[in-house]
């Protein structure tokens, strides 16, 4: 004798509308609970590879403009003479490529001005304080980042050591600056980005770049300061400066 | 409604078994890669890094 299927033998449920409500809502509960996890996981991952595609789409560009052969590798020494004038960006404007090697695979776009439709963009994620010098101009030049969330640049800028090297790309010129301290201030420590940082009154007198990020993560409470000062530049139809390709190549 | 959606499936156990991991995981997918993104650049923007 055939034995019933146990699928057949068992009562079919029909589907009603608190049975549907109670199972969209615990989809609904299951989604949310995802986007905490993403949100403290792989949010930065998911998004900084947007900025990082970004970045390299828009170092091809910069390439493009200056002449450079996509691979080239400059094997002169850095220049110490004064680098080439930037003409300033337009409001929003991508203008610049920034590579930190000590953050890992690290190739960001800098936009113009430190508005949020640049800090949130998945295309820039760098800021540049509009009143702050230019790459390699004797002053402050001065970004922002976000340390966690859209991208978070800069999640891991309180890693950076002395001597690391940051490398700011423009179409003209490879700027080449070196990291000297870190200082933790509250929000309001607007001298920071000052030509000569924190000393507001003295005029500038040498090349520096300052990078803000939040501190401490995921809060606004206060601020990381990042300081570097300049040790030379490049032009950038020669192509990326040798240190920084091996740099890369190393990790 | 996913008993429906389980009942339409074709075969065996197992093959549904694997059609709703699989969707499971491109729901998933689509979530991490497009749809959180969207959420967090809408509706959480994260602290301010900018002095001022």
């Amino acid at each position: 004798m055939v034995q019933p299927s146990r699928a057949r033998s068992r009562p079919r449920g029909r589907a009603s509308v608190a049975s549907v409500a109670g199972e969209l809502l615990l989809t609904a509960g299951v989604v949310v609970l995802g986007y905490l996890a993403w949100q403290v996981t792989l949010a930065d991952a998911v998004m900084g590879e947007r900025q990082q595609e970004a970045g390299r789409a828009f170092a091809q560009q910069l390439d493009a403009a200056s002449g450079a052969d996509g691979g080239a590798v400059a094997e002169e020494a850095l220049r110490t003479d004064a680098p080439p004038a930037e003409v300033r960006a337009d409001d929003r404007e991508s203008f610049a490529v920034v590579h930190i090697p000590r953050l890992g695979e690290f190739e960001r776009v800098v936009g113009e001005g430190t508005s949020r439709a640049v800090l949130d963009s998945l295309q820039q994620g760098l800021a540049h304080y509009e009143t702050s010098a230019m790459p390699g101009e004797v002053g402050n030049f001065a970004v922002a980042g976000h340390r966690n969330g859209q991208g978070g640049p800069f999640t891991h800028l309180d890693e950076m050591r002395l001597g690391d090297r940051v490398y700011v790309r423009t179409e003209q010129a490879w700027n080449v600056y070196e990291l000297r301290n870190h200082e933790y201030v509250p929000p309001t420590a607007v001298d920071v980005v000052a030509p000569v940082p924190r000393m507001p009154e003295v005029p500038a007198d040498g090349r520096y770049l300052t990078l803000t990020t939040c501190n401490p993560e995921w809060s606004a409470a206060g601020r990381l300061i990042a300081y570097a000062t300049w040790v030379g530049w490049s032009p950038a139809a020669d192509g990326m400066p040798a240190e920084l390709a091996a740099a890369i190549g190393e990790a | 409604m996913y008993a429906a959606l389980w009942r339409i499936l074709p075969g065996p156990w197992s093959v549904r078994l694997l059609i709703v991991l699989a969707l499971v995981a491109a729901v998933a997918y689509a979530l991490i890669v497009h749809g959180y993104p969207w959420a967090m650049q809408t509706f959480f923007p994260t602290p301010d890094p900018v002095i001022e």
